[in-house]
């Protein structure tokens, strides 16, 4: 195995540093083993290798991204079509200059601006867009299952960018990204997800993806937000936020919808802040060098106070970054091979 | 290389130590010094023989060449046409190519599929002054016009025949051989 890493700083002379298989990677030459089926629809039915091919693909993506010229040529002639049917801005942005750095085509269809308004059904919708000729279809539904639903009417590779309270694979998968290039790995880590579980399609792609790759997830919120099964789905559930930040390496702040208190799922928004907000003192309970991660858009003051945020633990801005790295491999990955 | 049979050997440990060394004598001739000279190897084994040209130049001119690393997957024309994708590695050219001499080194050159995709992907990082090849073996049946500026062995084969390169960083071996009876089309 060959395990010497050439580094040069500025012009100067290179230094030969020793690390094991960056050279090579892991994996044998030539084709490899791909993703298992043509569409991404949730973190539940994924492999552990094929997590890791999209994670150690992203890292090859991130490169591209550092370049001053932020273009492959890699998906010439492929169009992705973003139909989001909620609104969204770092996930929609993030899926089309995914797809314009790999030199696809890219369009975005939203809901109120397409025929959808007319009463156009959704598999109606998706049999158009088939027809002009999609590669894949990246989906943001309210409805848990819909993106299954359109994967099974299309021949193109469908992407979940996020289904009711179902899951939202492609957040978790930057979630991951980020804590295994953090901390090197995300095996044995302790990562605790605070707030709203219950509509969270976040919490669950995290759970499934974190917990497969060996990682350790509790959850915690208020009780009325904390759905049953989630144990079953390998998480520890607490409803106090100080146990489940003790000894925390990760911590997933999830955002609040405030619409949820007319609801009555919690009496009022200073009561949310004090007991299930992340600040200074409650961050002292984490490990040292412990992450912080919301996958935005932040109510700062709620969940998150603003020192937390834009703090030396906080890894937000990555977190969008990372987004595109990961977006840009999941592309590859199911559209640049040819026809099965 | 499951059923793969060795048709012959062409060129041993101390064959390949002799070709890097005239190699980098020739790349040093050529250019004159190493007065913005940068080495780029092309994943897999086009990396180790840079490392070895860099390492050979050091020891000649007492100057250091930086090295860098080109995965050219993303730049490959054939990805429409087959079922599965290979696997995406890092490329890591830690310096900038603007106004460099730039030499591209491989193991084995064959069609030119791989060096047309190797130089997009260097031009992608800037502009060069100058772009030379250098590779190992040049084995013939170009598909393209492009050509070694510097080669250390020329080896005349059959298409149906493979060139393994082996070298000790990437397979614990060292040794150059013709294969026989390879699938066709599995080598870019």
């Amino acid at each position: 195995m060959y395990s010497q890493e050439i580094m040069q700083r500025g012009e100067g002379p290179i230094v030969l540093k020793r690390r094991q298989s960056l050279l090579i990677g892991t994996v044998g030459e030539g084709s490899v083993m791909g993703l298992r089926k043509k569409d991404l629809l949730g973190l539940e039915h994924v492999e552990t290798d094929e997590i890791s091919l999209i994670l150690d693909t992203a890292a090859s993506m991130k490169e591209i991204i550092g370049r001053q010229i932020k273009k492959v040529p890699t998906l010439r002639g492929k169009t992705v079509v973003n139909v989001f049917y909620e609104p969204s801005t770092r996930t929609r942005t993030s899926f089309e200059l995914a797809a314009k750095y790999l030199s696809a085509d890219s369009v975005n269809i939203s809901a109120s601006t397409s025929s959808v308004v007319k009463g156009e059904s959704l598999k109606d919708t998706s049999a158009t867009i088939a027809a002009l000729g999609a590669d894949v279809v990246v989906l943001r539904h309210p409805m848990a299952g819909a993106p299954g639903l359109v994967a099974n009417t299309v021949k193109a590779a469908v992407i979940n960018a996020g289904d009711g309270a179902h899951e939202h694979p492609t957040q978790a998968l930057l979630d991951m990204f980020t804590v295994r290039e953090r901390k090197g790995g995300l095996e044995d880590l302790k990562v605790a997800i605070v707030g709203d579980i219950l509509h969270s399609r976040v919490a669950r792609s995290d759970i499934w993806g974190f917990t497969k790759m060996g990682a350790r997830v509790s959850v915690c919120g208020p009780s009325t937000m904390l759905p049953p099964g989630l144990e079953k789905m390998g998480a520890n559930v607490l409803e106090n936020m100080e146990d489940a930040l003790l000894g925390a390496d990760v911590i997933i702040m999830l955002r609040i919808q405030l619409e949820r208190q007319q609801q009555g799922l919690f009496p009022s928004v200073r009561e949310y802040a004090r007991l299930f907000g992340l600040n200074r003192e409650k961050l002292a309970l984490a490990r040292p060098g412990a992450l912080v991660m919301h996958p935005g858009p932040m109510n700062r003051g709620v969940e998150i106070s603003p020192e937390v945020a834009d703090g030396t633990h906080s890894v937000i801005n990555e977190q969008v970054t990372n987004g595109l790295a990961v977006r840009m491999a999941l592309l590859y990955l199911l559209a640049g091979g040819g026809t099965q | 290389m499951d059923g793969v049979a060795q048709k012959a050997k062409i060129m041993d440990k101390e064959g390949i130590r002799r070709a890097v060394t005239r190699i980098a004598h020739e790349i040093i001739e050529r250019n004159k010094g190493t007065d913005k000279l940068a080495l780029i190897g092309i994943r897999k084994r086009g990396v180790p023989l840079a490392l070895r040209l860099a390492g050979k130049i050091r020891d000649i001119e007492g100057k250091e060449v930086p090295v860098g690393i080109l995965d050219i997957t993303l730049y490959r024309d054939d990805l429409g046409t087959r079922a599965q994708q290979p696997l995406v590695l890092q490329t890591e050219v830690p310096f900038s190519v603007d106004g460099k001499t730039i030499v591209l080194v491989d193991d084995v050159m064959f069609t030119g599929r791989t060096i047309r995709a190797a130089l997009d992907a260097i031009i992608d990082l800037g502009r060069p002054r100058l772009i030379q090849l250098a590779v190992l073996v040049d084995r013939g049946h170009r598909e393209l016009p492009i050509r070694a500026d510097y080669v250390g062995k020329n080896v005349p084969t059959s298409r149906r025949e493979a060139v393994e390169v082996r070298l000790q960083e990437t397979d614990g071996e060292e040794d150059v051989a013709i294969m026989k009876e390879k699938e066709p089309g599995a080598i870019l």
